[in-house]
């Protein structure tokens, strides 16, 4: 059932990318060339409030984001380990559904672990 | 349903016909692009007018009148006016990640819309691990906006980008979570094999509860996803001018913008497919004539409404609901929506597992 039976997915996928990839070029090239130019040193300062911005930008920042990113980092590799799962689940019958809930459990045990750590309050 | 696949096979015959396999496969590849390319603007443009003209009705406005017929030429006007506006290039800026984040976002979103199965015949990539594909391509586009972000040397944009990564990557969990839900339904990740599946009844009846509450948090889930609605923090106005992109001007900018809508686009396609029965028609087993009346419909056509109905509940929910706070957000999701979907993920495993599914 595919478009065109005769290619790999793989090399649809690599068009697809490279499509976007040349749709971002063609536009960005038609742009440098009909689009003006000037310089100024205002204009190339940072749009913030108008007045000169104070120190860096690219700084260690808050750290309650990467938190956040741990916990998704260990539920998204749980979602990767449920599809397979999922796929397979009617054959697998209750024992297969026994050893996810097992999973399952520790998992949001887990999710506790840190909740009532307050990971998950915003400070 | 016209399968679409015959015109296209006829069209591939024609080429081996006179030209070596090697060749007709590239001018195969350069009309998909070109296809697809075509299809990507349109859609963007389509969506930006869509989304404009129904802000202004929800404010009880009219919305672009002036440029064509009921402005139906506004966004063509826009985007040539985009395209001439001046890249301003900034002081202290990464330059090789500033110019690398447009090519990320817009190539990700390239692939999940060239994933969609539009029609009978009518899909390009259909990979076995199709709707896993897709969402592993979107969380690529999340670095696209961090790198936006952190490049541009700009407190704003490293908050806006700070808080659209931490939104995109909560939210993508009970995203996936809710898309499981239905694969446990169906048993297969194929994108076509699961709207095959449908052709009796869509997902949304034929797994009733699971499904219902499956379909509720992959909607507000895919709200958070696209930086929209109640959860548009990451560009909030007022607080952060313009979010992770307030740097990119002129086409730079533009290309996040057509990103965003497409993703609008791609996220409602995804919910049409997976609940909706993507280009199925809508049949109601008994009724043979009307079953009859409705496979008139182009399955193109089916598609295409329910993912702008799906868009149209997206865009009211901006209009609906206060924007909320980061703190609110993160635990919205959390506390609450994540542990939903996954005890409705058991919920619907039992479901399968003793058959109470029709």
């Amino acid at each position: 059932m595919n478009l065109l039976l005769e290619i790999s997915n793989n090399a649809l996928a690599v068009t697809a990318a490279l499509t976007g990839i040349g749709l971002v070029f063609a536009a960005l090239l038609i742009a440098k060339l009909i689009s003006p130019k000037s310089y100024s040193v205002k204009k190339s300062e940072p749009y913030e409030c108008g007045i000169p911005t104070r120190g860096e930008s690219m700084i260690q920042f808050k750290a309650g984001y990467y938190i956040f990113a741990i916990l998704f980092l260990i539920f998204d590799v749980e979602t990767v380990f449920l599809y397979p799962w999922a796929v397979v689940m009617r054959d697998l019958g209750p024992s297969g559904l026994l050893c996810i809930g097992i999973f399952m459990f520790v998992l949001i045990m887990g999710l506790a672990y840190a909740w009532r750590k307050g990971a998950l309050k915003w400070t | 349903m016209f399968n679409f696949g015959i015109w296209t096979s006829e069209f591939n015959k024609f080429l081996m016909g006179f030209m070596p396999e090697w060749l007709a496969a590239t001018v195969e590849c350069v009309i998909i692009a070109l296809l697809v390319l075509l299809t990507y603007t349109v859609l963007a443009l389509f969506y930006i007018l869509y989304e404009r003209k129904l802000c202004a009705w929800f404010q009880c406005r009219l919305g672009p009148m002036r440029v064509g017929k009921w402005g139906l030429l506004q966004v063509f006007a826009d985007m040539f006016k985009i395209l001439i506006k001046e890249l301003i290039s900034l002081k202290n800026t990464d330059r090789f990640l500033f110019k690398l984040a447009p090519y990320i976002v817009i190539t990700s979103s390239v692939i999940m819309l060239a994933c969609l199965p539009w029609g009978r015949g009518l899909q390009i990539i259909d990979y076995n691990i199709g709707i896993f594909f897709v969402l592993a391509v979107s969380s690529v586009g999340v670095l696209g906006i961090l790198l936006a972000g952190w490049s541009s040397n700009n407190k704003y944009t490293l908050i806006g980008a700070m808080r659209s990564g931490a939104q995109m990557i909560s939210y993508e969990v009970s995203l996936g979570l809710a898309l499981i839900t239905i694969v446990v339904l169906s048993g297969t990740m194929n994108i076509n094999e699961l709207v095959w599946q449908q052709e009796k009844a869509w997902f949304i009846f034929r797994g009733h509860i699971p499904a219902i509450i499956a379909f509720l948090i992959y909607i507000v889930a895919a709200t958070a996803e696209t930086n929209r609605g109640p959860f548009d923090l990451p560009e909030a106005e007022h607080e952060l001018t313009a979010g992770y992109h307030t740097e990119y001007s002129g086409i730079h900018f533009g290309f996040f913008y057509l990103a965003e809508y497409l993703n609008l686009f791609i996220v409602s396609g995804i919910a049409s497919l997976m609940f909706l029965g993507g280009w199925m028609p809508l049949h109601i087993p008994g009724w043979d004539a009307f079953n009859h009346v409705m496979d008139f419909i182009p399955s193109v056509v089916w598609f295409l409404l329910k993912s702008f109905f799906i868009s149209y509940v997206i865009i009211w929910f901006k209009w609906t609901f206060p924007r909320v706070r980061i703190d609110q957000m993160l635990s919205f999701e959390w506390k609450y929506l994540m542990p939903l979907s996954l005890l409705n993920l058991i919920l619907m495993a039992v479901f399968v597992a003793f058959g109470w599914h029709f």
